[in-house]
């Protein structure tokens, strides 16, 4: 097998065993990218000098008996709105086409510490809005598993570069289901943590109280190491929490026996396609087959959770974005006469449309005398959509669902209707207005060769639960580490 | 017809932290521009605050001093608004929630006390400078040094119903902040600022008038050339029948007179929301009790004790009391040389003078209060006298030496106390001057002061002057 198509986990076995050099799996995953990624297009930059550098570096450090961790010397690519020092960082936007950030994100600061290989910077929807990658105001993404398709968003490129094999894993970020709903689109493993596992800081925010960085992997094992490497406190985020960070990966075989998993009705409610459901439904059984007991429960506030989200997340998002003004980096618009002519045109010609529909809604969702009708009660509504999960937590481990309610739809199906859009969320937006961890994992493939996701939520930093309910599901059902065909390549 | 002027302050306070309120960098003032800058204080994308607990210590010291309830959880809210120096788009603030509320001051105005409501305190972040260069047209330049410097902002409840009083109120408060170290006071160079929300309303009506907010008043005179100003100029809207417009306006220092800055329409929507970056504040009943613990001394009971303790004149105190350290220089001096009304002059004019020509302050003064007491003593004894005093004092300050005993012995400037010597010396003055003495007896008394001089200037002043002039007294009459 190409050194590209191997799992994290094999790679670090094989790179401690000194059967294979990073020099090689770097080299060999910079083929794939110059094979691939002109049809998938899930980079918009990629630094090969550099990863060749960490490379040798990595192979030195083996040579010498130094410390390693099982990043050192794996390619990894990161979502493009991780701050990487010297290396733009665009959040595919035209407002910071051009900007390279003067520091690295803690995420990244730990993945370069562990010695971690940096491939690139992958495509996303601009600032992360958007569920397609079609919102990316660079290029368009394709689904790996079938190119007139989008990936999912908004860490459509963080997913396609693992499916597609130009990134061993990647890390996205997931605001109301970014990371895990491409990663169903693509069929390979996405997982969100808990809201103040992974420090945020150096991530370009959307929306503070909801996103969070998480890997994206071939395997479930792969997510384990990788979180392994970025979870933990950081002093520069006073959201992040100290707590210990567990063997995530020393503790996935253990037994499941006896799990209490609970099966939200309410998310298998009308649209949700038949395929995807017979899926979902096939992997609640394998579990319970496994020995963990499953219950139905109810999280009555569901409905609710989209337009709640959209208020939340708009409101941080209007404010978020302030910052980019054309006074201290970033784009600035040449045509302007006067301060407050270069904001509207820095404003207008910078940001895409749905970053700007995205600004004015939760401006108008702020303002004096809106305030308390939509912010705060959709604050309100927040809290119950917690309680929801308190209560149903109370009796189970963990929750199992679909990830999405279909799989991946056609470039510009649903572009000119955002709202269609914002629903394909409906299943992850919950998650992270709780705050939970939860992960995606590969559960099938639709009769027209889609991949279907299974969705797995646990408690507050029950990463490890998660983890390992995840890591014997793929066990049980066989569906990971499966590969799309490309055009070019031998079936 | 008459009104009665209502007023309300909000009070700027930068403070004395050694770092910003959101990140590591320096609050050190005059550096080069954006050299105390970080990703942090500057907006750089991805980059989030984390809170100096300093600064809600800080807060905590002013909302005990003035009285208020320390709220448990406070919280930060962004304020939104764009423009240059603000490098998010938006201030870090405090808005529904925020860390001392309830509080008072109390202000001396025509010798009678007045209870000053303190509605909140609440933390911030400051602003960026905006430097606009003379040569270069069209063309500005942004200074982040002071962007998310803490301030602290103090809102008074509408109390006060004058000039004096808001003049009286500031002053105290300045005070205040001053004492418990936590700003350093300064109007001109905007460390402590002052907005004033003003109304008239007649007599006996219960609810307020439209007020304007008055901006841009750099010193106390100022404070109160501008509310007068506005005061009459409402005064003269409402006579006319007309109708006071709420607004902001600039005080013109150099016109004297206040400009509309924005109307009621123009006012930003600033679109407050919890800052989902920072966690409540949480501010429990032990860390209340440290700092209150470790609050000093306020400057109005320290007057009124020290007026007590030393019988000292009031106008006095007030002087000595200006300044804390000012106040633990005098009674430090007042324990090893208990004559209080002489340590009070003392200080007043001689050390006093001394340090203003040096422009320094008296936690830089080279004169310990040993030394200065160890100098008292010295004039006290009759050992030398107080002129000599002086010149002993000078050289003590300049030489930065704390032993006047052994600088008076070394340079010979004992008090000459010897009678059978002093009395030699009158009688030959007396002898050498025979005709000043004989006008001096014709009733020329003026004529005293020269040989008094005379004698001093034999003795290079050292001659003990109650001496020489009971001598001369005996002597010529
Ligand atoms: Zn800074």
């Amino acid at each position: 097998m190409e050194l590209y198509n191997c799992s994290l986990e094999e790679l670090w076995q094989r790179l401690e065993q000194g059967e294979v050099s990073s020099l090689e799996v770097t080299r060999s995953v910079f083929g794939r990218i110059a094979a691939v990624d002109d049809t998938i297009a899930a980079y918009l930059e990629t630094d090969e000098k550099g990863a060749l550098a960490q490379a040798e570096a990595a192979d030195e450090c083996r040579r010498k008996g130094e410390k390693t961790t099982p990043v050192t010397g794996i390619p990894l690519g990161l979502k493009d709105l991780l701050s990487t020092k010297g290396l733009k960082t665009t959040c595919a936007s035209r407002m910071l086409a051009d900007y390279r950030p003067e520091y690295d994100a803690t995420v990244v600061a730990r993945l370069r510490e562990a010695g971690a290989v940096i491939t690139g910077k992958l495509n996303m929807d601009e600032f992360a809005m958007g569920s397609s990658t079609e919102n990316s105001a660079i290029k368009a993404t394709r689904n790996p598993w079938d190119l007139k398709r989008v990936p999912g968003g908004s860490s459509g490129g963080s997913v396609a570069a693992v499916a597609a094999a130009t990134a061993i894993a990647t890390l996205g970020s997931d605001t109301g289901g970014s990371i895990r709903q491409p990663a169903s689109f693509c069929g390979v493993v996405g997982m969100k943590p808990t809201y103040g596992r992974v420090s945020r800081y150096g991530l370009v925010a959307f929306a503070s109280s909801l996103d969070q960085i998480g890997p994206v992997t071939l395997t479930v094992a792969d997510a384990a190491l990788l979180l392994g490497v970025i979870a933990g406190h950081d002093k520069r985020d006073s959201t992040s929490v100290d707590l210990p960070v567990a063997d995530y990966y020393g503790a996935l075989k253990k037994d499941i026996k006896g799990l209490k998993i609970g099966v939200p009705k309410e998310y298998f409610g009308a649209g949700l396609d038949p395929e995807v459901e017979a899926a979902v439904r096939l992997g609640c059984s394998q579990l319970a087959a496994s020995g963990a007991q499953l219950d139905d429960v109810s999280l009555p506030h569901t409905d609710y959770a989209v337009a709640t989200y959209y208020l939340l997340a708009t409101a941080e998002a209007s404010s978020n974005l302030a910052r980019y003004d054309g006074v201290k980096y970033g784009f600035r618009a040449d045509d302007a006469d006067g301060l407050l002519d270069m904001y509207r045109k820095t404003r207008a010609q910078g940001f895409g449309d749905e970053v700007k529909r995205r600004i004015m809604l939760g401006t108008y969702a702020l303002s004096s005398g809106y305030y308390d009708a939509y912010y705060r009660k959709a604050q309100q509504v927040r809290t119950l959509i917690t309680r929801d999960f308190d209560k149903v937590f109370a009796d189970c481990d963990v929750l199992v669902s679909p990830v999405c309610p279909t799989p991946a739809f056609a470039f510009g199906e649903k572009v000119d209707d955002p709202l269609s859009m914002y629903l394909s969320d409906i299943l992850t937006i919950p998650v992270n207005l709780a705050g939970l961890p939860a992960i995606s994992v590969p559960c099938g493939f639709t009769k027209a060769g889609l991949p279907i996701g299974l969705q797995i939520i646990a408690k507050p930093f029950a990463e490890e639960t998660l983890l390992r309910v995840a890591w014997h599901y793929e066990q049980l059902a066989g569906w990971s580490g499966h590969r799309p065909t490309l055009a070019g390549e031998a079936v | 017809m008459d009104y009665e002027i209502v007023i309300g302050l909000e009070v700027h306070c930068q403070l004395l932290t050694e770092t910003k309120i959101f990140c590591g960098c320096s609050t050190h003032f005059g550096n080069p521009p954006n050299q105390n800058s970080c990703p942090v204080c500057t907006g750089m994308p991805g980059a989030l605050p984390v809170l100096n607990r300093k600064v809600v210590d800080f807060a905590v010291r002013a909302g005990l001093a003035t009285a208020c309830e320390i709220i448990p959880n406070s919280v930060f809210a962004r304020k939104n608004y764009f423009y240059p120096d603000l490098p998010k788009g938006y201030q870090i603030s405090q808005f529904e929630l925020p860390i001392c509320v309830d509080g008072y001051l109390d202000i001396e105005v025509e010798e009678a006390t007045k209870r000053i409501g303190i509605t909140r305190i609440h933390m911030e972040e400051d602003a960026g400078k905006l430097v606009h260069p003379e040569h270069e047209h069209g063309v500005s330049y942004v200074d982040y040094n002071r962007a998310c410097v803490p301030l602290i902002e103090i809102v008074s409840e509408p109390d006060m119903r004058s000039s004096a009083e808001a003049v009286a109120y500031l002053k105290a408060l300045r005070d205040i902040v001053v004492y418990l170290g936590v700003c350093d006071g300064n109007m001109e160079e905007g460390s402590f600022r002052c907005d004033a929300n003003i109304s008239l309303r007649r007599w006996g009506a219960p609810e307020l008038g439209t007020r304007a907010e008055l901006k841009n008043m750099n010193s106390f005179r100022n404070v109160q050339r501008a509310i007068e100003y506005e005061v009459e100029r409402q005064r003269d809207i409402l006579d006319g029948g007309g109708l006071v417009v709420q607004e902001t306006r600039l005080w013109n220092v150099d016109r004297g007179i206040s400009m509309s800055m924005r109307g009621k329409e123009e006012a930003h929507d600033y679109r407050y929301f919890p800052d989902p970056d920072l966690l409540p504040v949480v501010v429990d009943e032990a860390w209340v009790e440290s700092v209150r613990q470790s609050l000093p001394e306020l400057p109005a009971l320290k007057r009124q004790r020290i007026v007590a303790d030393y019988a000292i004149p009031i106008a006095d105190v007030e002087v000595l009391t200006a300044d804390r350290a000012m106040a633990d220089y005098f009674e430090a001096v007042v324990k090893l040389f208990a004559q209080p009304k002489a340590v009070a002059n003392w200080i007043m004019v001689e050390l006093m003078k001394f340090l203003n020509e040096d422009k320094t302050s008296i936690t830089q003064c080279p004169i310990t209060p040993q030394g200065l007491a160890e100098l008292l003593s010295l004039i006290d004894e009759g050992a030398i006298s107080g002129k000599i005093g002086k010149q002993v004092f000078s050289q003590m300050y300049s030489a930065a030496d704390n032993d006047p005993r052994q600088m008076v012995e070394a340079q010979g400037l004992a008090q000459m106390s010897d009678a059978g010597e002093l009395a030699t010396l009158v009688d030959e003055i007396v002898a050498a001057n025979d005709d000043k003495v004989k006008e001096y007896q014709q009733g020329k008394v003026k004529l005293f002061g020269f040989f008094v001089g005379q004698v001093m200037k034999q003795t290079k002043g050292q001659a003990n002057p109650q001496m020489v002039n009971q001598l001369l007294k005996e002597k010529i009459g």
